[in-house]
């Protein structure tokens, strides 16, 4: 299957931009379904953006974060070429993870 | 008494030729002429709206407000519908059961040709719309047809529309009564006011363009389907030109026709004739 992650890193030399696309239900699980039962809860809980083996952007996601999230931060350092890894986990204990060079 | 009944008798049987003079004329401005409306539809949005350019009026509400156009060009470098259009690629090349897949049903393997739907079917004597084509296509190859309003038809026309982008709109009016007939009768639903609000399309999209309806501004008629299908923050999901059809239809309180009703595709062939050369630049994303 193809990734759930889009990223795209973009280094200006003393800075790095980083935008990220991922597709998930994100389920509050407040929300019935057309029959009216309760859609179990399904949503990202940490999401974590490493570079050079240490975090640089963590979040504690929950059910009132958007479907199919979009973040945008920029982080102090970040070299063109250099790798910038991202992961999820989810309440179900799902993941998944890319690689992506900063350009 | 006889006398005093006699004029107004007299006035009536004047109305009558006065009305029997009108009758002709009247007819003869109904004369469905699509090339001079057309012309019209377009020079009544350029004159309404001087500094943008033709091509600019696909983008909808982007195009009528500066703070919209400017998260709209943010947007666009991570656009919402990008899942979309990487399922509707897997789909629309991926086999059917019995080998064939939707390539084989459209001129060019369906690349580059958004811009020809809908198309009157002169054997049919209707508009075939993409959306019906692809359902015809999948019934064809004995699948089971797709919802007109869900995520995937949506995916479906997002790629063939992404193949089709920055092509101009190229909706043919063959030399057929019932072509002209089903434009006349698309472009009567699109002025015919309905619902419980009594809005018609033209309301909203021609009398109303760039005007907020609460939070959300409205966006021209013309180009409309040119953005189709579009990725709607507020439905947190993609929308098909059925599914904008129906839902506009209950926002007005209207009780909305099934997708893919004859009014909806005469509809759909009026609304893309008369925005016959501008650029298809779907799938859309819109707030």
């Amino acid at each position: 299957m193809a990734s759930t992650i889009r990223v795209r890193a973009t280094s200006n030399g003393d800075t790095t931009e980083v935008q990220a696309l991922i597709q998930h239900p994100m389920d509050s699980g407040f929300v019935k379904d057309a029959k009216g039962d309760i859609i179990p809860a399904h949503f990202i809980q940490e999401l974590t953006f490493e570079y050079d083996g240490k975090a640089v952007f963590v979040a504690d996601w929950g059910g009132g974060v958007s479907k199919d999230p979009y973040v945008k931060f920029a982080f102090k350092g970040g070299k063109k070429g250099d790798d910038l890894k991202v992961s999820w986990v989810d309440n179900k204990g799902a993941t998944d993870t890319t690689t992506a060079k900063i350009q | 008494m006889n006398a005093r009944s006699a004029i107004p008798l007299a006035s009536a049987a004047l109305a009558l030729l006065a009305l029997a003079f009108v009758v002709p004329a009247a007819t003869a401005a109904d004369t469905v002429d699509p090339v001079a409306d057309a012309k019209a539809f377009q020079k009544f949005f350029t004159d309404k709206f001087p500094k943008l350019k033709p091509e600019d009026f696909v983008n909808g509400p982007y195009s009528m407000n500066e703070d919209l156009h400017r998260q709209w060009e943010e947007k666009e470098q991570f656009p919402p519908y990008e899942f979309s259009l990487e399922a509707g690629k897997e789909m629309f090349t991926k086999p059917f059961k019995n080998g064939k897949s939707f390539e084989d049903c459209f001129p060019n393997k369906g690349i580059g040709i958004r811009q020809n739907y809908p198309y009157f079917d002169e054997k049919e004597g209707k508009v075939v719309t993409l959306e019906l084509a692809l359902n015809r296509c999948r019934e064809a190859s004995g699948e089971a047809p797709l919802s007109y309003v869900r995520d995937d038809m949506a995916a479906l026309t997002a790629y063939m529309a992404f193949t089709s982008r920055g092509k101009p709109m190229d909706i043919k009016l063959p030399n057929d009564p019932r072509a002209l007939e089903a434009y006349q009768q698309g472009k009567e639903y699109f002025y015919t006011r309905r619902g419980q609000l009594n809005f018609s399309c033209a309301t909203c999209h021609v009398q109303s363009p760039g005007e907020r309806i609460r939070a959300e501004v409205l966006a021209p008629a013309l180009g409309i389907l040119n953005a189709m299908p579009i990725y709607r923050s507020e439905w947190s999901g993609m929308g098909t030109t059925s599914r904008r059809f129906t839902t506009c239809n209950s926002q007005i309180r209207g009780v909305p026709l099934d997708p893919q009703a004859d009014e909806y595709r005469d509809l759909e062939y009026y609304l893309s004739y008369v925005s016959n050369g501008l650029p298809i630049s779907g799938p859309g994303a819109r707030p």
